[in-house]
């Protein structure tokens, strides 16, 4: 097995017995992605000098025996985590140049465990989109048919593990941009608790939605990884201030004697035939694995998609009004006067799905429109979160299919902008909740497409959902499938 | 037609907490431009405010001195506009539930007091500064971003420029004494914004209101509105409207302006602000600032009248500034006797103080070296007179005035023998001054009481020195 | 919910975006579509719902009145696109 091929706790082994370096390691992956991703496209920036002296630097720290779980392992970060001295572009014309500053708290976990910076990945523009393909930078390609989108927002990030281009990336989610390209890649990707890890240092799109997550090539390394960046950060207002528990040591206590809801408006009619033969045979598993399980009803989850582009747009077109060419980022040439200054760098900076957005949210909050659009969202939020908190007094966590279909072709869907938002339904919910989900490989469709399935847990309830992730792996190995690249 | 005017005023007070309200940048005024600055008050990528817990507790404070009743549950929303010195393209604000509600000021008009409704007093975060003339440009400097202010909205209760001076005076009084604000006005320390409206004399409906921003002094506030009152009368006479626009006062040309480049009114789309979380104010935490609250200026007045039994004008000069009162107390309460001590201190140490250009806080005399000076003075030791040499001295040299007394040789003499001698000679000297005054020109008193001192050298005790030559001269 | 052009230009305004003809046309005819769909929100009554502001119950997030080291004249102004010594430059403002 190539080194590229292995996940965190493999390499951590061998790192920890010196059979290997981190510089050997990190090399590596420099290769595959320099062998990779031009038809990949899953990166904006390798820090390919940086990574090997970030790797020779762990090394001696390995040496002399200060080892962390993810001293000179070489991650990736979608490209809206700001990393000091790093080029940090959101995927945006508008933060084409711009260097970071600072480093955002969960890079900086990692980085002080002597994590290796292979390079900032692709994700569509600001968080927004489910496809990657509104990317300033061009669309990544999903390993497993580069006909196909990655998912998004975070593309890359899952892109990168499936091409075994990092042992690990960070992404965000928001309305499932973890999660649905964990799936469509066949990868893990965890969405955590709304206030688990903290967001300073993520460029904002959504502030009551945005939450930061591991995806990776197994449970174990999720549940790592989510160790090392969760907890409390005095930096951010809306961080908890709660203990991290080990969460790879809850993976060891199976699924037997949980109770698993399975919503009934998520098994719907439209599901994609590959998709719901995935599920059957996913709860077949589950029910061999000794899980219970038993039919809820989550009634509001036909409004989540309607609900959410009213309350993350609102959010975004007020978190996007500092990019106007004044203290960084794009600045338009040749305009005449300060407003046509401002409007003229947002206008070239901006890819149309941000402008889009934008106007939506700026409607929505205007006056006239606040209650009817703004406050009558957030009151039907409040009914989508009660639906969770029900269900979960029966249950112990939710299974349920990430996404309709697995990944459309690229351009399928960027014609209607409507159509790419409800392919969304599944995940959105879960952000307008707060609540952990997370996505785990589940099957490959007839076309060779990979199938994820999901599962949410309760508030904090990481633990729950891991485990039964774990289960399912060990018992099925679909993450051992490898996109053929 | 008469009209009445109609006056309104939010006045910006900037508190005086060592770091900003949203990071812990520091608050320190002409500092180089963007020196204190960080990603949060900066607006980068990623940043996220978290709130100064001293901004809520001066925000309690001021709430509870202008009687307002405090919110258990506020919230911080944005207020969404695009400017450049308002680099998150919001401010940090308070909408729907500001911290503190319903209160109000007394203010004397006249023989009477008016009471003047606050509607409300919220926490906001201060812009940065625009500079002009960078190089064909305009300079943004952002050490001012992020700044704590607390908004304090009165009703449009006033009626003339004099009642909105007052009112200002009033609340400026209370929150320099609170400690909240360093009161500094011409660094923009208590910012007054005037809304002014006029209506004919008994209509029931407020006329059309403007609003004249940022007056940075009481006599300008007085002027803009008195300007703005005429203003509006006259446009309404001639038969014109008055239109709702923010104006600036012209300090120079003692005008009101309508503000140029300000496009139609702004939709600011308020709503809560998803990075804060709300705040929880808990009846413990009302109660424990409302036991540490300092004495209010109100209270300290009526009681400098009965403890100390002032006449209301001292008082009301001693408890003007907190400063002030507390050297003034601190005085009075050494040398046992409150009416020299506000005598001196009105008086001397004003007047030093003044010349100077030195705040109270840094008077170069102490409360305890003044009280040692009157104590002389109430021990007979030294004249009137004299110890105004001995305050020189202590202002120039510090030391203690005893010591001053003793090594110079200022006491003053009570020894009726000497003092005997001296008004003999003098009278020797002068039998003509004698003669005019047993003739009964009074005034002529007056020449022996200078002649006196100044053979004594100003050390004669003057009661002494008065009593002997009333006997002498009289023959 | 119809949605015209001229308010489209109104937001965009609000905003601080021009737009082209035909992204005005464009983004007239799919936000007409977008602002349909949610509509369907008002098949709810919420009358006697609460807002949730927050998915997270979390209330008093306060830090100490302390003053941290800032970051410098360097690097506050370092993507600065354009700068005046210390200060960030715009073109001239007329208030």
């Amino acid at each position: 097995m190539e080194l590229y091929e292995q996940t965190i706790h493999n390499l951590q082994t061998q790192l920890q017995a010196r059979q290997v370096s981190s510089v050997e390691i990190t090399n590596s992956f420099l290769d595959r992605i320099e062998s990779t991703d031009q038809s990949i496209n899953a990166f904006i920036t390798v820090t390919k000098e940086q990574a090997l002296l970030d790797a020779a630097a762990a090394d001696q720290r390995i040496a002399a025996g200060n080892c962390a779980p993810l001293t000179g392992i070489p991650v990736a970060l979608k490209d809206i985590f700001l990393t000091e001295g790093v080029r940090t572009t959101c995927a945006s014309k508008m933060l084409d140049n711009f260097i970071a500053p600072y480093d955002a708290t969960a890079w900086t976990r990692m980085k002080s465990q002597g994590a290796v910076l292979l390079g900032k990945l692709n994700q569509d523009e600001f968080a927004m989109g489910s496809s990657c393909e509104n990317s300033a930078f061009g669309p990544t390609r999903n390993p497993w048919n580069k006909d196909h989108i990655p998912g998004g927002s975070s593309g890359g990030s899952a892109a990168a593990i499936a091409a075994q281009q990092a042992v690990a990336t960070l992404g965000t989610d928001t309305g499932g941009s973890i999660r649905q390209p964990a799936s469509h890649c066949g990868c893990v990707g965890l969405k955590p608790t709304y206030g688990r890890v903290s967001r300073y240092g993520v460029i904002a799109y959504a502030s009551s939605l945005d939450q930061v997550g591991p995806m990776t090539r197994d449970v174990t390394d999720a549940a790592l990884l989510l160790g090392v960046i969760a907890g409390y950060d005095p930096k951010d207002s809306t961080s908890v201030d709660c203990p991290v528990p080990d969460y790879t040591a809850a993976l060891q206590q199976g699924v037997k004697g949980l109770t698993i809801g399975l919503p009934k408006e998520y098994f719907i009619d439209g599901l994609d035939a590959d998709v719901q033969q995935a599920m059957e045979q996913a709860i077949a598993v589950y029910r061999q694995l000794g899980a219970e399980f038993v039919e809820v009803s989550l009634p509001h989850t036909n409004y989540a998609v309607a609900t959410y582009y009213l309350i993350a747009t609102a959010e975004a077109s007020s978190n996007l009004a500092r990019y106007e060419g004044v203290r960084f980022g794009h600045r338009a040439k040749d305009t005449a006067g300060l407003i046509d200054l401002m409007m003229q760098s947002r206008s070239e900076g901006f890819g149309a799905e941000v402008k889009r957005r934008i106007m939506l949210g700026t409607y929505a909050l205007s006056s006239g429109y606040y209650d009817a659009y703004y406050i009558k969202a957030q009151k039907v939020r409040t009914l989508i979160q009660q639906d969770f908190s029900e269900a979960f007094r029966s249950v112990d966590l939710l299974l349920t299919p990430v996404a309709p279909t697995p990944a459309f072709r690229i351009g399928e869907k960027t014609a209607d902008p409507l159509q790419m938002y409800l392919s969304d339904i599944f995940t959105i919910p879960v952000n307008l909740a707060g609540i952990c989900g997370i996505s785990v490989p589940a099957g490959i469709s007839s076309n060779g497409l990979p199938i994820g399935l999901q599962l949410l847990g309760r508030p904090f309830g990481e633990e729950t959902i891991l485990r039964a992730a774990f289960d399912f792996e060990q018992a099925t190995q679909w993450h051992t499938k490898k996109a053929a690249l | 037609m008469r009209f009445q005017p109609v006056i309104g005023l939010e006045v910006h007070v900037q508190l005086k907490t060592d770091s900003k309200i949203f990071c812990g940048c520091s608050t320190r005024f002409g500092a180089e431009p963007n020196l204190n600055t960080c990603p949060v008050c900066l607006a980068l990528p990623g940043a996220l405010p978290v709130l100064n817990q001293k901004v809520v507790e001066f925000a309690i404070m001021a709430g509870l001195a202008t009687n307002c009743s405090i919110s258990p549950t506020n919230i911080f929303a944005r207020k969404n506009y695009f400017y450049p010195d308002l680099p998150k393209g919001y401010q940090i604000s308070q909408f729907d539930l500001p911290i503190c509600l319903a209160g109000h000021l007394d203010i004397a008009v006249g023989d009477q007091t008016k009471r003047i409704g606050i509607t409300r007093i919220h926490m906001e975060e201060d812009a940065g500064k625009l500079v002009h003339g960078q190089g064909g440009g305009s300079g943004v400097d952002l050490n001012r971003a992020g700044t704590p202010l607390l908004e304090v909205v009165s009703e449009p209760d006033m009626r003339t420029a004099d009642e909105a001076v007052a009112y200002l005076k009033k609340l400026y009084q209370i929150v320099t004494y609170l400690g909240i604000c360093d009161g500094n006005m011409e660094e923009g320390s208590f910012r007054c914004d005037a809304n002014v409206s006029v209506m004919p004399v008994g209509s029931g409906t407020f006329g059309t209101r403007a609003e004249i921003k940022n007056v940075n002094s009481f006599k300008f506030v007085k002027a803009a509105i008195e300007y703005e009152i005429a203003r509006q009368c006259e446009l309404i006479e001639d038969g014109g409207k008055v239109v709702q626009e923010t104006r600036l006062f012209d300090p120079n040309k003692g005008v009101t302006r309508s503000m140029r480049g300000k496009e139609e009114a702004h939709d600011y789309r308020y709503f809560p602000d998803p990075d804060l979380v709300p705040v929880v104010i808990s009846d413990d935490w009302i109660k424990r600032v409302k036991n540490e609250l300092p004495e209010l200026p109100e209270v300290k007045f009526n009681r400098f009248l009965t403890e100390y039994s002032l006449p209301e004008y001292d008082a009301d000069v001693l408890t003007s500034s907190r400063p002030l009162a507390d050297y003034f107390e601190q005085c009075a309460q050494t040398c046992n006797n409150a009416k020299a001590a506000a005598n001196w201190v009105m008086g001397e140490l004003t007047r030093s103080l003044n010349d100077n250009g030195i705040a109270i806080e840094d008077s170069p005399v102490s409360p305890a070296q003044l009280a040692g000076l009157i104590k002389l003075i109430d021990g007979g030791t030294i004249s009137g007179t004299i110890a105004k040499k001995v305050f020189e001295d202590l202002w120039k040299n510090g030391g203690e005035a005893a010591a001053i007394v003793e090594q110079q040789g200022l006491a003053q003499v009570s020894d009726t023998g000497a003092i005997e001698t001296a008004i003999d000679q003098i009278m020797a000297a002068n039998m003509g001054q004698v003669e005019e005054y047993r003739g009964g020109k009074d005034k002529v008193f007056g020449f022996f009481v200078g002649q006196v001192m100044k053979a004594m050298k100003g050390k004669a005790n003057p009661a002494v020195v008065n009593d002997l030559l009333k006997q002498k001269l009289a023959g | 919910m119809s949605i015209n052009q001229h308010e489209i230009e109104h937001v965009a305004k609000l905003a601080r975006l021009t737009l082209r003809d035909d992204e005005k046309q464009l983004f007239t005819g799919q936000m007409e579509a977008i602002l349909a769909y949610v509509e369907t929100l008002n098949e709810l009554n919420t009358d006697d719902i609460a807002p949730t502001s927050h998915a997270v119950p979390m209330e008093n997030a306060f830090r100490p009145d302390c003053v941290a080291p800032s970051i410098g004249h360097d690097r506050a102004l370092a993507n600065a696109p354009d700068k005046n010594e210390t200060y960030f430059r715009v073109p001239p403002v007329i208030e």
